[in-house]
């Protein structure tokens, strides 16, 4: 867990892909996709159908070890609209026990519009929150602040021979853009144009590693 | 001996007068094997006329019974190789003027002309195996192939024992099904053991019904060992030293093959070779990552005889035959004798006249192997090949194509997987298993009975519960499983072919490396296209593909035998000699049987070097897990290194007795954790999930651009261990894991003996036998847990570095 500030916001980057909101204690997330595995079965792709169970474990752990109270999740929450019909009830009865024991908030995203079915939790399209605009896809034309998902970027580094692939964040003076954390969810390059377009100039992928937060200049 | 019953018809007897030929004994074996209604395999050399030999009991038949009816149904494991035979097979066929039609059905056949041969089919059928699976998977292929008579298997030696040999063992269990009267034959190259093959053609795995026909030996190969100057370098594995040497030879010769073990050694021996070429002679380049056209355009320049030297690699092992080679180059060791002779086999394609062969070993070890590979062809002794059960992916994707073509019954369809040889093992339980996983995946939580792609009628048949399942699986059927490529070309959009993603991502743009013969320097990279073009500068190699063979245990035994058998001594080199002499006065010369063990100091660091001779990737493997041991025992391992001789371990405290790091249970408790930790088993989730249509295959051009793609097999891997861990294709890719990338068969073999045939040498300093080992290239280093955390914090320090004003 490492501390840095966000436009004058104290914020912690967590390893898990996770930011924690210490001030609020609130944990904030993108892109968690569940149901994702279901949707490829309905195709005829028998993926696992265990992947909303997995992140719903990591992110029960989390809350668990930050005590937060208040979890906001950043869009594409769910695969697809009807992805909430279809979770497993095992998946059902952790997401109602989070959801029953903290402040917890949807934010819509491109995949999830729509949905109804949710256990609980309240639905919103965006918020602004002490000053901070919270939504699914960054808006360049916004100048406020911003926390947002939807790009899943993915740090990628060459190192003698090595290549390591990465979940990161992606920070530019006024916008912030956290990792998918879904456990089925792949990565974008987050050198790719459409993530610095997004983000703005200067961008910097943000890695926690133990007790650092490495920032990676993005030319893009 | 062939009496009255060989009689041929008038048009082939006619036919081979005319040519001035008499037909060879064992084709008339052939023939008398069909006459009798016996399936057969035919074991011969390269150019004794194997293919007429499969194919003239069809001919005569087809004459002496015409049929409009699929006949004969003739598999190769290339494209290229069936179109050829149909050029072979077609020009008899037209002299002979007989009225038999043959066509081929391959990846590459348009598709109307695929739906036409359902309808209306020739009397002989080139394919290959993936091409038999799909035809099987249309539900009229029981009327086409419900008169079949015969299936000829083509160089079966080449892929009976692996996944492709699987699925075509599947294939032929479900073509006897369908036509109970068909004759299974199968041509191979000289192999150690027949029996091993009549039992993977048997249908009912009884060998004896299975008659085995061999050819005449071809006259004795001439294999010499090609030493510059005499001597052998300490180092190295490749014989680039001798490029002037070699080209001296292909100054002397008509048109020589230059084999290379891998593709980034034949793009420097190219390179090497142009160096010396002052003639300016035409030499050409073939391996397996160049572009179709690239390959066939080099093919066709040897077919008509214009080039004088091709440099290839395994790429070439199969295939074409050009007749007008004759002298065959092996460039480093030979790693197995089987492989030599085949190779060799390429040149002189007349059973009369020897073939002439040079081999360049690359450090004193291959000057053994090299020589123990002469010897072995001498004696005939040929490289043992391992047939293992049939591998469950597979099996999933041949039960699909059945479901394809109509219900079919759980039991029926058991006993008739049962009998390919491959899967005659296979339990109830485990074909259930196979079931549920194509059903719903195979998961025991119950998430996706409404997705189910197979449903079970009231009469229990089973049969697939929607049509688009049929589209894909057509779609994605296959056995091979490329890794992610992108193309390499040029500005003006020509191909030069394809590395692995792995490698174009180490490249940024204004890099060079070797590829297709050039030096190429990197102007862009993109999701799919690598865009080069020519460069002066110097350049990196390549790392891609193609897998490393490792060293026989026949050739292994001998190169043993050569270091315990002084009487051998007096054939090799003075300097071979010199350095069997002083390691027999600095330390030990192993008898066969004993594992050396050398430990010394060097430098402030400590070495152990322990002398297995098991090949490179057991010895890879091996490298692993001690270190891993050597690790929690706190020895402080620092690296290792591995060759097909010897692992060499690196630490900064000394190893005091070694029994115990070689002790059995390193297979239990080092050896699962590390393979689940490496990526061994992701690329092999990877293979098994695609063959066994988990995911769809990734079509190349079809890739998305700028969108994340769709998911990553690795992620699934990931979610698959974490919650049901027992599932089907994770055993599946530990099958894989353990026989293909590990080699743990003769890793187990060799800890087995450890112990009891250890000998351990502790030394002031550094012995003779090590050096070549120590000088290898390719280290590994030890990784701790936190490896890429540090890699990453190193990135970002240069990066700052770069970017500081």
């Amino acid at each position: 867990m490492v501390r840095f500030s966000f436009c004058g916001t104290e914020l912690m980057a967590l390893g898990q892909g996770a930011l924690f909101w210490p001030a609020r204690r609130a944990l904030l997330v993108a892109d968690l996709h569940f149901e994702k595995a279901s949707w490829y079965a309905r195709g005829g792709q028998m993926l696992p159908p265990y992947d909303s169970i997995a992140t719903l474990a990591d992110l029960t752990a989390l809350v668990t070890a930050c005590d937060a109270t208040e979890v906001w999740c950043l869009g594409d929450s769910f695969h697809d609209r009807h992805g909430c019909e279809r979770l497993p009830d095992r998946a059902r009865d952790m997401l109602r026990a989070l959801t029953g024991g903290t402040r917890w908030t949807w934010i819509t995203g491109n995949h999830d519009a729509g949905f109804a079915d949710h256990c609980g939790g309240t639905i919103v399209e965006e918020a602004e929150v002490d000053g901070l605009v919270l939504r699914h896809e960054a808006d360049r034309h916004d100048p406020r602040p911003e926390l947002s998902g939807h790009f899943h970027p993915r740090l990628y580094v060459t190192l003698r021979g090595r290549r390591i692939a990465r979940r990161c964040f992606v920070a530019s003076p006024s916008k912030l853009i956290l990792p998918a954390f879904g456990a089925l969810t792949g990565g974008l390059d987050a050198a790719d144009p459409a993530i610095v377009r997004a983000a703005g100039r200067p961008a910097q992928a943000l890695v926690p590693v133990a007790d650092r937060l490495l920032r990676f200049p993005l030319a893009a | 001996m062939p009496g009255e019953t060989a009689a041929l018809p008038a048009p082939i007897a006619d036919w081979f007068a005319a040519k001035g030929w008499a037909p060879r004994r064992h084709q008339l074996a052939m023939l008398d094997a069909a006459r009798a209604g016996r399936d057969a395999l035919l074991v011969a050399p390269t150019g004794a006329g194997k293919t007429l030999a499969g194919f003239l009991p069809s001919l005569v038949e087809l004459i002496e019974a015409p049929v409009d009816t699929l006949h004969t149904l003739y598999v190769s494991p290339l494209k290229a190789l069936a179109i050829d035979v149909q050029r072979n097979l077609l020009t008899p066929i037209e002299e002979m003027g007989v009225p038999i039609r043959v066509e081929t059905r391959t990846g590459d056949t348009p598709s109307d002309r695929k739906a036409r041969q359902r309808v209306k089919p020739p009397q002989i059928l080139l394919t290959t195996p993936e091409s038999l699976s799909l035809l099987l998977s249309y539900p009229d292929s029981a009327k086409l192939l419900g008169h079949l008579r015969t299936i000829v298997i083509d160089e079966v030696h080449a892929f009976a024992t692996g996944k492709r040999g699987d699925l075509l063992g599947l294939c032929m269990a479900r073509l006897t099904t369908l036509a109970p009267d068909m004759r299974r034959v199968a041509l191979s190259a000289t192999v150690a053991d027949p029996d091993g093959y009549r039992g993977w053609l048997s249908s009912d795995g009884d060998i004896d019904a299975v008659a085995l026909v061999e050819g005449e030996a071809g006259a004795e190969a001439e294999i010499a060992i090609l030493l510059p100057q005499g001597r052998v370098p300490w180092s190295g594995h490749s014989g680039r030293y001798a490029a002037p040497q070699v080209m001296k030879q292909i100054e002397a010769h008509r048109t020589t093959l230059v084999f290379c073990n891998t593709r980034s050694l034949a793009e420097l021996i190219f390179q090497d070779l142009w160096k010396e070429n002052e003639q300016q002679l035409p030499i050409g380049i073939h391996h397996g990552s160049l572009s179709k056209e690239a390959r066939r355009k080099v093919e066709g320049a040897m077919a008509e005889g214009r080039l004088r030297a091709l440099v290839c690699t395994a790429s070439l092992d199969l295939g074409v035959d050009w007749g007008d080679v004759d002298l065959v180059i092996q460039m480093g060791a030979p790693k197995g004798s089987s492989r030599l002779l085949q190779r060799i086999g390429r040149a002189n394609h007349r059973l009369d006249e020897a073939s002439r062969a040079l081999l360049v070993p690359g450090n004193r070890f291959e000057y053994l192997e090299a020589q123990a590979a002469l010897d072995a062809v001498d004696a005939r002794e040929l490289d043992p090949d391992i047939f293992r059960p049939g591998a469950l992916d597979v099996l999933a994707q041949h039960i699909m194509g059945i479901a394809c073509a109509g219900p079919f019954s759980e039991a029926a369809l058991l006993a008739e997987v049962n009998r390919a040889a491959p899967y005659a093992a296979l339990s109830a339980e485990v074909f259930g298993h196979v079931l549920h996983f194509i059903e719903s995946g195979g998961y025991s939580l119950k998430a996706y009975d409404r997705f189910k792609r197979l449903t079970q009628d009231a009469d229990g048949l089973w049969r697939v519960s929607h049509p688009r399942f049929l589209a894909q699986h057509r779609l994605n059927a296959g056995i091979i499983v490329e890794a992610t490529m992108l193309n390499v070309r040029f500005r003006n959009g020509r191909s030069l072919g394809k590395v692995e993603e792995g490698f174009a991502a180490q490249l940024s743009t204004g890099d060079t490396f070797f590829f297709a013969g050039i030096t190429c320097e990197v102007e862009k990279i993109d999701t799919e296209d690598l865009i080069v073009h020519a460069s002066k500068k110097p350049a990196r190699i390549p790392t891609y593909g193609g897998s490393r063979m490792p060293l026989s245990t026949s050739l292994a035994d001998r190169v043993r035998g050569f270091l315990h058998d002084r009487s051998q001594w007096p054939r090799f080199p003075d300097d071979v000699r010199d350095w069997l002499e002083m390691q027999d006065r600095r330390s030990v010369l192993p008898r066969p049987g004993q594992l050396l063990v050398e430990t010394f100091p060097r430098e402030g660091r400590y070495y152990m070097v322990a002398y297995c001779f098991e090949g490179w990737n057991a010895q890879q493997s091996l490298g692993m897990l001690l270190t891993r041991r050597m690790e929690t025992r706190g020895l402080q391992p620092i690296g290792f290194v591995a060759s097909d001789y010897a692992v060499a371990v690196t630490s900064l405290k000394p190893v005091i007795d070694p029994v115990p790091l070689f002790s059995n249970d390193i297979l239990q408790d080092e050896f699962v954790e590390w393979v689940q930790q490496s990526n061994l088993l992701k690329r092999a989730f990877r293979e098994v999930a695609v063959i066994g249509g988990l995911v769809e295959r990734q079509h190349p051009g079809k890739r998305k651009t700028g969108k994340q793609v769709t998911f990553s097999t690795d992620l699934i891997y990931d979610v698959l261990r974490r919650y049901e861990p027992d599932h089907l294709l994770l055993r599946a890719a530990w099958d894989d894991a353990r026989a293909r990338m590990t080699d743990v068969g003769r890793l187990a073999n060799l800890l087995e003996r450890a112990a009891g045939t250890m000998l351990h040498v502790d030394l002031e300093r550094v012995s003779p036998l090590a050096v070549p080992v120590l000088v290898l290239i390719g280290r590994e280093r030890v990784t701790h847990g936190g490896a890429d955390d540090a890699l990453l914090i190193e990135a970002e320090a240069l990066a700052a570095e770069a970017m500081a004003d």
